[in-house]
């Protein structure tokens, strides 16, 4: 679904829309707005963090892509280890580097695919306090997870999806955990893979 | 299948026998005697294979530009056909050159260009096959490219051969050799047609059942 | 834009590779030995076949192109990569040219070897017009690079990609092969005949212009689904 939103892929039936437009008809300037963290990260493991970073801003067409890149390093607490090849970083580092490469644009939409995995409990409280704080600046959150503990508190509205089919929209969910198991038991002796966003 | 296939099948069939019959009868050609005959399969194979090739990269280029599905399918089933015709041709001709002239092939722009069309056809079943998904629109990108390429690989193997002539075997191929050719050639034509319409519709049909498939969870 | 992007994608694809250098290495090592393997199997009573130089140099381009485009491109697979640059605003094209130049770079630097290696063994003045000899490796290398570029890039998702690439590319840059090593085996004879070389050439320059054009044009919607 991530994909879908990200316009790599075409919808087979139906169209998005964002905003005002739809999908296709804007190309760069969409994808311009568009921030994406996915599972494989998308850094190149040979360039150091800011390179990457550095990169990548420039790529975005970010105004000083320099000093993006540093504040991005500032922001993913990994000023000091700037010049340190990524294939160097533990999984945690890299993730927040990925995190601040998808958001170094500013986009104003941005699709996160299991950004809690393999962090631990200070990187995830971190990533939490984040996508809050981009909550609270008004970007659209688009976060795939498995992770519905840490999901907590998160949500605006809550899609949970069984064999790839959207079964149950909850605005504003609570205890999201205990919500989860329930519509997935509703019909029992179907087991698909659970994904909720 | 539609319902005019299983005459049409029984049709072709029945010109197939006849055929031969109207081969035998056809006049001998001055040179070669009996071998000469072999022409009769040799030229509307080579038809039908350029035929194929042209099918296959027109509706490779609408698929890869509009992204109709119904295309890929034409492009597929015409690629296979231009495969299986190539091979007929590609067989027949030298059979033919060795018993008429003496050798089994001939740098010859006419055969080289006709093998490396032959090739990129094999090249597209075969990434069709292996690529695994996505290799649809990644086959169209092969024959669009392989249909642009035909006019340089032409110029080239001409100039090469110029520079360093040899005599050609290869005759201007006669086309009004009458009545056993033209027939040949509807035989061939109709064949070509039958087989393209039963191989697209398999692919409809699969395409039919995956959808079902997908709905199946609704 | 596009010139910044495309510079963009050059420098990184640079910095990368210069930090290990590990594409070089391989790819002129591997021409070396493509080099001896047909010296091994060709020379006959320490002499090379009339006119074989050209063939094996063009080969050994052809050979040691296609290790480098998969292994170019094998790295952006890496962390997916690829779909990043694709998913940027940046024009396609514009990321395939840069692509295309850093491979036309390091198969230049492979010929940089290859040439006077095969020289060397195989008793062939090659450099005996360096100015045509520039030209026509330039252009083939463009027209082989042009082609390859976009085949490795569409390959990169597909299953049997390294096997698939030779398959797919051989076929069609045999106008480029043809032209190269008729060119070049020109260039080899006592007697240059420039007006050979330059139809060779003219038709090298109509390749990479038609192919290079076709691959701009069908980068984006090959790319993406």
């Amino acid at each position: 679904m991530l994909a879908l939103l990200a316009t790599l892929l075409r919808p087979t039936s139906g169209t998005i829309r964002y905003g005002d437009h739809a999908a296709g008809t804007r190309g760069a300037a969409l994808r311009a707005s568009i921030g994406v963290l996915g599972h494989d990260l998308f850094l190149y493991p040979e360039l150091t963090a800011y390179e990457n970073l550095e990169f990548f801003a420039g790529l975005y067409a970010v105004g000083d892509r320099r000093a993006a890149a540093a504040t991005a390093l500032e922001a993913a607490g990994l000023a000091d280890r700037g010049n340190d090849p990524v294939s160097s970083f533990s999984r945690g580092m890299r993730q927040r580097v990925a995190l601040e490469r998808a958001l170094i644009h500013q986009p104003r939409l941005v699709l996160l695919d299991e950004p809690f995995t393999g962090l631990d409990d200070a990187s995830a409280a971190a990533l939490g306090r984040r996508l809050h704080a981009l909550r609270a600046g008004g970007v659209i959150v688009v976060l795939a997870t498995h992770d519905l503990d840490l999901a907590e508190g998160l949500l605006d509205r809550a899609v949970f999806l069984r064999d790839g089919r959207i079964v149950e929209t909850v605005d504003r969910p609570q205890e999201v955990r205990s919500m989860y198991r329930e519509i997935m038991s509703r019909r029992a002796g179907r087991s698909g893979p659970p994904g909720a966003a | 299948m539609p319902k005019s296939f299983m005459p049409l099948a029984v049709v072709c069939g029945l010109m197939f026998a006849v055929s031969p019959i109207l081969i035998a009868d056809a006049p001998y050609e001055s040179t070669m005697g009996l071998v000469q005959k072999i022409f009769y399969v040799h030229l509307p194979s080579a038809w039908m294979f350029l035929l194929g090739a042209i099918v296959c990269g027109i509706a490779s280029v609408r698929f890869l530009f509009r992204g109709d599905p119904r295309q890929d399918r034409l492009a597929w089933a015409a690629a296979e056909l231009v495969v299986l015709f190539g091979v007929l041709t590609l067989v027949t001709g030298p059979l033919w050159a060795r018993k008429a002239w003496g050798v089994w092939w001939q740098w010859d722009v006419r055969l080289t260009a006709s093998l490396m069309g032959w090739m990129v056809a094999v090249a597209y079943l075969l990434l069709r096959k292996y690529g695994g998904p996505g290799s649809d629109k990644l086959a169209a990108g092969l024959a669009l490219f392989g249909m642009a390429n035909v006019p340089f690989i032409y110029i080239s193997v001409n100039y090469w051969r110029t520079i360093h002539p040899t005599t050609s075997v290869v005759p201007t191929l006669p086309t009004s050799f009458g009545v056993p050719l033209w027939f040949s050639a509807a035989t061939f034509l109709l064949l070509f047609l039958l087989l393209l319409r039963m191989r697209v519709r398999l692919e409809e049909q699969r395409a039919r059942v995956d959808a079902l498939y997908l709905s199946m969870d609704a | 834009m596009f010139a910044h992007i495309v510079w963009l994608v050059l420098r990184k694809d640079f910095t990368i590779e210069v930090r290990s250098l590990e594409i070089a290495y391989t790819t002129i090592f591997f021409s070396i030995s493509c080099v001896l393997v047909f010296a091994f199997a060709l020379v006959q009573e320490g002499r090379a076949p009339e006119g074989g130089a050209a063939g094996i140099l063009w080969i050994a381009i052809a050979f040691a192109g296609t290790l480098a485009l998969g292994r170019t491109f094998e790295r952006e697979r890496q962390a997916e990569t690829l779909r990043a640059l694709l998913l940027a605003p940046a024009a396609r094209p514009a990321v395939y040219v840069g692509k295309l130049l850093g491979i036309i770079i390091l198969l230049t630097a492979a010929e940089a070897v290859l040439v006077p290696l095969v020289a060397l063994l195989f008793q062939a003045p090659l450099f005996a017009h360096p100015f045509w000899l520039v030209l026509i490796l330039l252009t083939g290398t463009i027209g082989f690079a042009a082609v390859g570029t976009l085949f490795a890039a569409m390959l990169v998702r597909a299953r049997s990609r390294d096997v698939l690439l030779p398959v797919l590319l051989y076929p069609i840059t045999v106008p480029v092969i043809i032209a190269g090593v008729r060119a070049t085996a020109t260039l080899l004879e006592p007697e240059v005949d420039t007006g050979v070389l330059q139809v060779w050439f003219a038709l090298l320059v109509c390749f990479d212009v038609v192919f290079l054009t076709l691959a701009l044009w069908t980068f984006e919607p090959l790319m993406t689904d």
